[in-house]
Order: structure tokens, then C-alpha cells, then sequence
């Protein structure tokens, strides 16, 4: 038997949520008041996912960098290699949001796309207006 | 070999450079930090005092008033603002009147013009928010307001422009006695001068000491201070002062040049001479004590703190003059207040010890004049608008709290002396001195220093040395 | 000189919400003033995803629901100028601005929508006694850092305020590479989303030092390290809890003040609670055809809050300019709107009857952390409403709904009061 401690984060009521697990299997969840921080538990101890924001370098654009995101959460343990992989990517100016930026990130089946626009340098300089 | 090395790169270092830059000579000035005004001449009461608070016969008096009288004309001059907004000090207490009294006189001995003692009322009615306590006050209309920065500043880019040198960066660690002059050791190379002056602040009595065996000893004595925003800055309309007590004027609440109010200074003596750190402790005793003179301080309105080190000596005076057993070595030691105000007269004094001593020639082109950098929101319509046709950069408003303009920074960076750093920016055009502390303007006047000085954006600094800002590029560490 | 019907002041996301919904409400002619070089505002730099849930029932990143509103702008040919600064709005809506190619102009506007947002406040706020060396920013400036130009501010970091900006700022700089140490609150909890203590402290082992400050900022050149200390209930030190983090980072997140230069400048009556303008239940200034919303009006927490508040505006500012508005500014009875025990402010302050929409969202935010409690309405000492709120806090912004209706059949009603009473 295992017991694992959450703070639901559906609502300010910031629930302290207990789980009892037998190996893999949940044998009760305590301490939500509502439906959906039993879903929050049961989820978030069996299978955590998270949706990753960050950067990745730009080249020949307006800004040095450009924000980007996973298309749907990723295992919470794949974030830090999710990161990394993007550490050596670049990308070149003009970028539009939704643009792949990197496919099937650290083997989670899910791409990192363009959360911004990102215009090139040339376009941008002389014109104030658009 | 110099004619003439000057150590130390503050308001009386350059302000003896620029008198000594009316003369034919080959002069140098030391500096250790990267810029100007880096020591005591960048954090204090910002304040031209009028005289009275000196001994009668002392040094100080004597320079006070006569750098007073000086302030007007080198403001003129050298495009910088100061006003004459006079000052207050506060009687609280009817058996305090003597006191009073004995200031006013010792104003009158010392040449202070036109003081008067003033009644509750007439107070009262000048200043509405000095403390309902208050039964009368010395008023001194001679008193007034300055930027310290850009009177060190201004005065360090005349010099510059009329022959001076300027080295940055230059930490005196040893002096050595030549037959004829001296060898100054730095950690920048070795520099040789038939006379030195010493104008070292907080480090006066070392650079005294390497070479003379009377030795002076100075403590950096800190003053904590706050500075509040301009929407404070009409509290009051001239500097008040608490009635003197031993260990200085005591917490002063002012106006600045540039509409803030700032009160302050504590007065800690410290062991360490670049002690600039402010403490809860002080930070609160200049709330309250300020409130013991003024009422209803709005301090939810403070936008930052400091402290700065004054610079006593031991005997409590200035010490301007030769080192009795070092030809050619002047000091100007000691150089606490009134040595903002003093500055002026500093300069003339060593100008004039120097040039009897070295039988100096003036130069038959001095240029006494320098134009400051140009403030747009100084201009009218017209002219603004011609600027920003001739140089679009001052259409390209940067520090949205000061309304400083783009072109006000590169003005700033490539003026002789020119910024390098962020707080050099800061003090020459006020961008990032406003409300938001430069949380919205550091980051461009980061990339305009990178652009102007040709480096990198790794290598822009908040004030030189170690003071980097950013240190790497995201993930490089991952 | 130039004229518009509605000119609005910062291309965020109040000023864009507040455009569109103006040109949907047939006003032809609109100019957005912006002094960044895009439009957007801060969201462009708010780089994590949690935008919109409301407004489009998805999750986005600050710059996708940017976007969102410049594309609508942008297709219904909303004219706004880039790299723009107003320097002065007269009362009689005379907008002075200032940029590269037009130099200093001025442009009359029928009706003017004040949308600058906020600032944040900076350290010399809390006094932070210590040295001032590099290495100390704000959040918004780190945030600025990492996220556009793609710089690290440093590499070992401690955080003063748990606000969603200081949350989130501990998880963006982990993500690039940095360690976080801790994040200090001085209150007793914290004023961010449970979402995002979770998700950008817990998920990375940031610890949160709930009733803690920064006591002390050691290093001459760059930061070498702060100093926390636990704080008593009256948010004083408590001697002898300091504790010492080496670190060359302190981000400091403590609050975000409306940014009202221009309307303190035209003489606009300040509410002291919000730092923001009075407004009415048309959310105008105290000044004839002068509008405000988003963070310049009060800080919001969700964006979502925002676009809703400037599309009212941008409808309110059209029934001025067209004149379909029945009573003046100033003019008709006024209904005052107070914040009493548990309320620190409402949003607006005054509702006049006659000009009110069939119904009005009031805003406000309660002053501790209350649970189990109940909202309360009164109409003068009627209590017309109350609704039971299992917990509330200051950090997350609570609304009312009025009906015109409910209001016009009280036709002796002078204030309406909100409070926070016990069940």
C-alpha cells in the first residue's frame, strides 16, 4: 500500500487529496469535496501530463527567440528531455503559430509547435507601420 | 611624465581638473571605478548649502560659502540645473531658540547673505507640511538644489574637452617618491607626475599615507536615504533641516532638481569604506525622523534607497593643501559636506596651490563652456520636432517614467566620457531613475550600449567591473 | 490636426479588446496608439498557456490569444500606429503623441479609452535594506529577458512574491536552465493560482516560504546571495529566523500598480484602492467621453476578465461618439457602489440607472482569505442577494451581476454595498 498527497489546482479551494494505491491500482481517494478532484487525483497519480511552453532560438528574425509549445500535454517525466531536444534547434524567421517546430518531441508522439509569430528582420526594418 | 596625476574622479577631483584645464599642463586623472562619480560625490543630499552650519574660521565655512557664491555662474556655464530654492532649519523646541540663534550668527560670521529667523506662522505659511510643532526656523534663501551627477559629470567632460585625461578603471595601490615628482602604481600600469593631487574620497587618508608620515585618518561615515516619487515631490518646496545635533545635520527632507523628494541621510560610522549597503535599522530611522520634521510623508511612494559614505577626517575640517613632507603632493581630504557645494571653490583652491607652486600658464584657449545633452521635453513644439526630423532617434521615446528618448542615450555614450554601463546612462540622462526603478527600460538600453559600444550584450554591465546582467542564453546550460 | 471618434492609448490586450468591440458598434474611425513595436502588450512576453479558457473555451499562450484579437483588428482595418508614446491627453481629449516619423503631434478624439495596463512595483516599495548590485529585476523584466530577447538572467535564482508572475517566472527559468532556490511570500499564503503552485513549484521542488522576506541583498558588483527571514503576523522580521540562499539572481514579483501617468496628468479622479481612475457603470473617468479598462482600471488576474471589461468599454465609448447616450457625465442620479467589511474595492463605483445596460458585472476583490463565507448585496439596508463562496482570496478577482431591472424597481436607492459576511 502506498499513499500519495495532492493539492487539487481545479479551484482555490486548493483541496488536500490523499490517494491509496495498491501497486497501480487506486483504492480510494479522500479529501475532495468535488467530482472533478477525483478525476484531478485519479489522473494525476496514475498518468501526470503537462502542457510544455518555453523557448527556441530564432534566426534571421525580429526577436532571438520564439515561443513555442507542445500540441497536447506529455508525460510529466518527459519534460526535462522534452527541453533539451529543444536546446538545439533553430529556427528561421518568418514563423507563424502552429508552425512545427519540432516533430514527435523526446518520443511522446506529440510536436512542439509555434505559440508566436516571429517576422523576419529585413521585413521589419524601415517600416513603423505595417 | 604627467605634470599633474589626480586621483580620484569625484566632484573634487573634477572639479580641480577643470580649473587646472586653464592651464598649459599635461594633466591625468585616476580613476578606479569605470566612470565618474562612482564614490561619495554619487549618493548624497543633492543639496548647495548656504553656510552656516561650519565653524566660523574653518576650512569648510570658508569653502561652503565661497562654492555657494561660485555655484551659479559654473551651472551657467556648464548647463547643468540648480536652483536656489532655499532651506529651513527647524526649531522645535522654545528652549531651542538659542541654538537657532547661535546658527544664524555663525552664518552672519561666515558671510551667509540675507538669512532670517522666522516665526511659526511665516514657516507654516512657506512650508504648510513642516510639523505643527515647529516654533521657528533659520531660512537661508542662498540654499538651493543641484544634480550631483551631472555637476560631477559636467565638470569631468569640460576638463576633458579642454586637455585632461581621464583614466578608468585605475586603482592606486602604491605611491613612490621620485626625486622630482612622483610614481603612482595602479593595477593599470605605472604612471609618473611632478605633483599629484589627492582626491581619493573615502580612501584619502591611504593615498596620504603612502607618502607622508603624518598620517590622517578618515572614517567612511554612511548615510542611509530614500528617495521618494515625483508625486511627492512637492511636499515640500525647499530643503528642511532638524536642528544640527554632533553627529551631523541630521535626517533632511528635500526637493530634488529633478522633482523628487528625498529625505535622509543616517549617520553610521563604518569599518568597511565600501560599505554602500542600506540597513532595516536606517531605513527606518529615516522614516521616522524625518516625520519629526515633516508631516504626512507619503512613504508608500518610496521608489528606492541607498547609502552613500561621507568621507570625515579625524580633525573635522577639509584638508586642502600640500602634505607638509611631500612636495608637490596636495590633498583635498576629508571632503565631506558642505563638499558638494565646496566643489567649486575645491577646484579654484588646488588650481591656485598648484599653479603658484608650478608657475602655470593659462591656456590662451580654455573652453569655459559645455552644452549639457538635450532634453527634448525641454523644447518647444517647433524645435522638438526639428530634432526628431534631424535625428529620429529623439521621437523614440526608451525610459517611459523619465521620458527619455533614444537619442538622449546615444547622446549620453558618445559625449567624451560617454556612458558604458546602465547606471552611467542613469545618471547622465535620469533613464531608468523614474517610478519603475528601468524594469521596462533596462533591456533596451542594454541593446543600444551593446550597439554604440560595438560589445556585447554578455559583456553591458550595471556599473562596470563584475556587475553583468545577463549571464548566458537560454538552455545553455541544460 | 488629425481627428478620430475613439482613440484608444496601449494596443493590449484591453486596448485591442476595446477596438474591436467599438468598430462592431459602427464606429468607423479608430486609432490604436502603441508605444511597443507590436501590439499585443504584455501578453506577447507571457509566454505559458492557461489564456482564454472563457473567451475562446481553449488554452492558449499570451500570444496566441494576442493574436487572436490583432487578426479581428487587423480584418476589420483597425488603424493603429507601432513605437508610439502619448505624452499628454487634455481633458478635452486633445491626445499628444510622439514617435519616430511624425514627430510630436496631437490628434482630437471624440472619445478617448485609456488602456495602458500596469507596472510593476520596484524594490525600493519594500525597502529592501543591502547592497544594489546587478542581478536584481523585477519578473516582468526576467520575463522580458528570457522569453524575447532569449537571455538568462542568471543562473541561481530566489524569488520574493508567489503571484502568478513570480509562480510562473520560477518555472520559466528552471526550464531554461536555471535553479531556483525558493520563492519567499510575505503574506501567509499565496496569491497565485493553485494551478500554478502546483504546476511551477511543486512539479520542480521549488519550495514556497509562505510569511517570508528578503531581509538583506549581499554583493557589491553582482548578487552573491539574500537573506529570508520569517515574518510576524505585522509582516515584521522575525530576528534570529534569517537564513542565507548564495544565489546571483533575486527576481522580485510584488504587485503590479495600474500605470496612470496620463490620467493622473488630465486631472481624472483616482480611486486609492485600485490606483486606477473612478469609473461609472459606463466605465468613464471622471472626464466627459474619457474611458478606462483592463489593468490601467484595476489589476485583473485573468485576461479573459479584460477583453470582456474593454469590449464594454469600446461599446460604451460608441454610444458616446454616435450620442445615443441619454445622460452626460456627471449628469442623472448616481448610484454609489461601495465596498464594505471583506471588500477592498468595486469596479465601478457609481451606477446611474438610466444609463446602465439591462445588466452590469461588478468587480472587486476581497481583502484575506475567507472560506465558507457569503457575498452580500444590499440596497441601501436591503440585502438583496447573498451567495455562499467556499473560499475567496485577494489574488483572484470576484463579480456581482446587477440587472437593470433589480435597480430601476428601487427608485429611492442611494449605495449599494458589497461585503463579505459569515453564513
Amino acid at each position: 500500500m502506498e499513499t500519495k498527497n495532492l493539492t487539487c489546482i481545479n479551484c482555490p479551494m486548493g483541496c488536500s487529496i490523499t490517494v491509496e494505491l495498491d501497486k497501480d491500482k487506486i483504492i480510494s481517494v479522500t479529501g475532495n469535496t468535488c467530482k472533478r478532484g477525483e478525476d484531478y487525483a485519479r489522473k494525476e497519480v496514475t498518468d501526470p501530463t503537462r502542457i510544455v511552453t518555453t523557448t527556441v532560438r530564432v534566426t534571421g528574425g525580429r526577436s532571438a527567440v520564439v515561443p513555442v509549445k507542445t500540441r497536447q500535454d506529455i508525460p510529466k517525466e518527459k519534460i526535462f528531455d522534452c527541453v533539451r531536444e529543444l536546446k538545439n534547434v533553430q529556427v528561421k524567421a518568418p514563423i507563424r503559430i502552429g508552425d512545427v517546430i519540432a516533430a514527435d518531441i523526446a518520443q511522446t508522439g506529440v510536436d512542439v509547435v509555434a505559440a508566436g509569430s516571429v517576422e523576419e528582420c529585413a521585413a521589419a526594418a524601415g517600416s513603423i507601420e505595417e | 611624465m604627467y605634470d599633474i596625476i589626480i586621483i580620484g574622479a569625484g566632484v573634487s577631483g573634477a572639479a580641480a581638473a577643470r580649473e587646472l584645464s586653464r592651464y598649459e599642463a599635461d594633466i591625468c586623472v585616476l580613476e578606479k571605478e569605470e566612470d565618474v562619480c562612482c564614490g561619495t560625490s554619487k549618493a548624497n543630499s543633492a543639496i548647495v548649502h548656504a553656510g552656516y552650519d561650519a565653524e566660523t574660521g574653518s576650512l569648510k565655512a570658508q569653502m561652503n560659502v565661497r562654492g555657494n557664491e561660485l555655484m551659479g555662474p559654473l551651472a551657467r556655464e556648464l548647463d547643468i540645473p540648480f536652483k536656489r530654492t532655499g532651506s529651513l532649519v527647524l526649531c522645535l523646541n522654545e528652549e531651542d531658540m538659542p541654538r537657532l540663534q547661535a546658527l544664524y550668527d555663525r552664518g552672519v560670521a561666515n558671510g551667509v547673505k540675507d538669512m532670517r529667523i522666522l516665526p511659526r506662522e511665516e514657516v507654516l505659511r512657506m512650508e504648510p507640511n513642516v510639523t505643527d510643532s515647529v516654533c521657528a526656523a533659520l531660512y537661508a534663501p542662498t540654499a538651493g538644489i543641484i544634480c550631483p551627477f551631472e555637476l560631477n559629470i559636467a565638470l569631468a567632460e569640460n576638463a576633458c574637452v579642454n586637455g585632461v585625461e581621464f583614466r578608468f578603471n585605475t586603482a592606486v595601490e602604491d605611491i613612490v617618491r621620485l626625486d622630482e615628482g612622483y610614481e603612482i602604481r595602479t593595477d593599470n600600469g605605472t604612471f609618473t607626475a611632478r605633483c599629484v593631487v589627492n582626491a581619493a574620497g573615502v580612501y584619502a587618508d591611504r593615498i596620504h599615507n603612502m607618502v607622508s608620515r603624518n598620517k590622517i585618518h578618515i572614517t567612511a561615515r554612511r548615510g542611509d536615504y530614500c528617495l521618494l516619487d515625483k508625486d511627492a515631490g512637492r511636499h515640500v518646496g525647499m530643503t528642511i533641516f532638524a536642528l544640527p545635533g554632533k553627529n551631523g545635520k541630521g535626517i533632511l527632507v528635500t526637493p530634488t532638481i529633478h522633482g523628487n523628494l528625498l529625505i535622509g541621510p543616517t549617520a553610521v560610522d563604518v569599518l568597511d569604506k565600501e560599505a554602500v549597503n542600506t540597513t532595516a535599522d536606517g531605513l527606518r530611522q529615516v522614516a521616522e525622523k524625518a516625520q519629526l520634521s515633516v508631516k504626512n510623508i507619503p512613504m508608500k511612494q518610496v521608489i528606492t534607497s541607498f547609502a552613500g559614505l561621507r568621507a570625515h577626517e579625524d580633525g573635522d575640517d577639509f584638508i586642502i593643501k600640500e602634505a607638509d613632507d611631500a612636495a608637490g603632493f596636495i590633498d583635498c581630504a576629508g571632503i565631506e559636506s558642505p563638499g558638494l557645494t565646496s566643489c567649486p571653490a575645491i577646484g579654484e583652491r588646488v588650481a591656485q596651490i598648484l599653479c603658484d607652486k608650478m608657475g602655470l600658464k593659462k591656456k590662451e584657449h580654455f573652453t569655459a563652456y559645455r552644452k549639457g545633452i538635450v532634453h527634448p521635453a525641454q523644447l518647444d513644439l517647433d524645435e522638438r520636432n526639428a530634432l526628431i526630423r534631424e535625428n529620429p532617434a529623439y521621437g523614440s521615446i526608451v525610459c517611459r517614467c523619465e521620458m527619455i528618448t533614444e537619442g538622449e542615450i546615444i547622446d549620453a555614450i558618445r559625449r567624451p566620457l560617454g556612458a558604458k554601463s546602465l547606471d552611467g546612462v542613469k545618471r547622465r540622462t535620469r533613464a531608468g531613475m523614474g517610478r519603475c526603478q528601468s524594469g521596462f527600460c533596462s533591456p533596451t538600453v542594454m541593446n543600444i550600449l551593446a550597439r554604440e559600444c560595438g560589445k556585447s550584450i554578455y559583456d553591458i554591465t550595471k556599473s562596470g567591473g563584475g556587475s553583468r546582467i545577463v549571464a548566458g542564453t537560454n538552455k545553455d546550460t541544460l | 490636426m488629425r481627428e478620430y471618434d475613439i482613440v484608444i492609448i496601449g494596443g493590449g490586450p484591453a486596448g485591442l479588446a476595446a477596438a474591436v468591440s467599438a468598430r462592431e458598434n459602427g464606429i468607423e474611425s479608430i486609432l490604436i496608439l502603441e508605444r511597443d513595436d507590436r501590439l499585443g502588450g504584455i501578453l506577447n512576453q507571457c509566454i505559458h498557456n492557461g489564456f482564454g479558457l472563457h473567451t475562446f473555451q481553449e488554452e492558449l499562450t499570451g500570444p496566441e490569444y494576442a493574436d487572436r484579437y490583432i487578426r479581428q483588428a487587423k480584418q476589420l482595418e483597425i488603424e493603429y500606429k507601432l513605437n508610439t508614446m502619448v505624452m499628454d491627453i487634455r481633458p478635452d481629449r486633445t491626445v499628444t503623441a510622439m514617435n519616430k516619423t511624425d514627430g510630436v503631434f496631437t490628434i482630437r478624439a471624440g472619445a478617448v479609452i485609456l488602456a495602458m495596463g500596469c507596472r510593476e512595483r520596484a524594490r525600493g516599495a519594500l525597502n529592501i535594506p543591502g547592497y544594489r548590485p546587478a542581478g536584481i529585476f523585477s519578473a516582468g523584466t526576467a520575463q522580458r529577458l528570457v522569453n524575447i530577447e532569449g537571455y538568462m538572467p542568471g543562473r541561481e535564482v530566489v524569488i520574493l512574491g508567489s503571484g502568478d508572475i513570480g509562480l510562473i517566472m520560477a518555472r520559466r527559468m528552471t526550464l531554461e536552465g536555471a535553479h531556483v532556490k525558493a520563492v519567499a511570500e510575505l503574506m501567509p499564503y499565496s496569491g497565485g493560482l493553485k494551478r500554478n503552485i502546483v504546476q511551477c513549484l511543486d512539479d520542480y521542488g521549488i519550495p514556497l516560504k509562505l510569511s517570508h522576506t528578503v531581509v538583506d541583498i549581499k554583493g557589491r558588483e553582482r548578487v552573491e546571495g539574500v537573506t529570508l527571514a520569517e515574518v510576524d503576523q505585522n509582516s515584521k522580521p522575525i530576528p534570529g529566523t534569517e537564513e542565507d540562499y548564495p544565489c546571483d539572481t533575486l527576481l522580485l514579483s510584488v504587485g503590479l500598480i495600474p500605470e496612470n501617468e496620463l490620467s493622473r496628468g488630465m486631472g481624472a479622479v483616482m480611486d486609492p484602492a485600485t490606483s486606477g481612475p473612478k469609473v461609472n457603470e459606463s466605465l468613464e473617468t471622471s472626464i466627459d467621453g474619457v474611458f478606462a479598462c483592463g489593468n490601467v482600471l484595476h489589476v485583473h488576474d485573468l485576461v479573459d476578465h479584460v477583453s470582456k471589461e474593454a469590449a464594454a468599454a469600446g461599446r460604451n465609448a460608441a454610444a458616446y461618439v454616435k450620442g445615443s447616450r441619454t445622460v452626460k457625465n456627471g449628469g442623472g442620479k448616481a448610484i454609489l457602489l461601495t465596498a464594505a467589511s471583506g471588500v477592498r474595492y468595486t469596479v465601478p463605483s457609481t451606477v446611474r440607472p438610466e444609463q446602465m445596460e439591462d445588466s452590469l458585472t461588478v468587480r472587486f476583490r476581497v481583502d484575506n482569505v475567507y472560506r465558507g463565507r457569503c457575498i452580500s448585496v444590499y440596497f441601501d439596508q436591503e440585502r438583496v442577494s447573498r451567495r455562499k463562496r467556499p473560499v475567496m482570496a485577494p489574488g483572484e478577482m470576484e463579480e456581482i451581476v446587477l440587472t437593470k431591472e433589480q435597480i430601476l424597481g428601487c427608485p429611492e436607492l442611494e449605495t449599494i454595498r458589497i461585503t463579505v459576511e459569515d453564513e
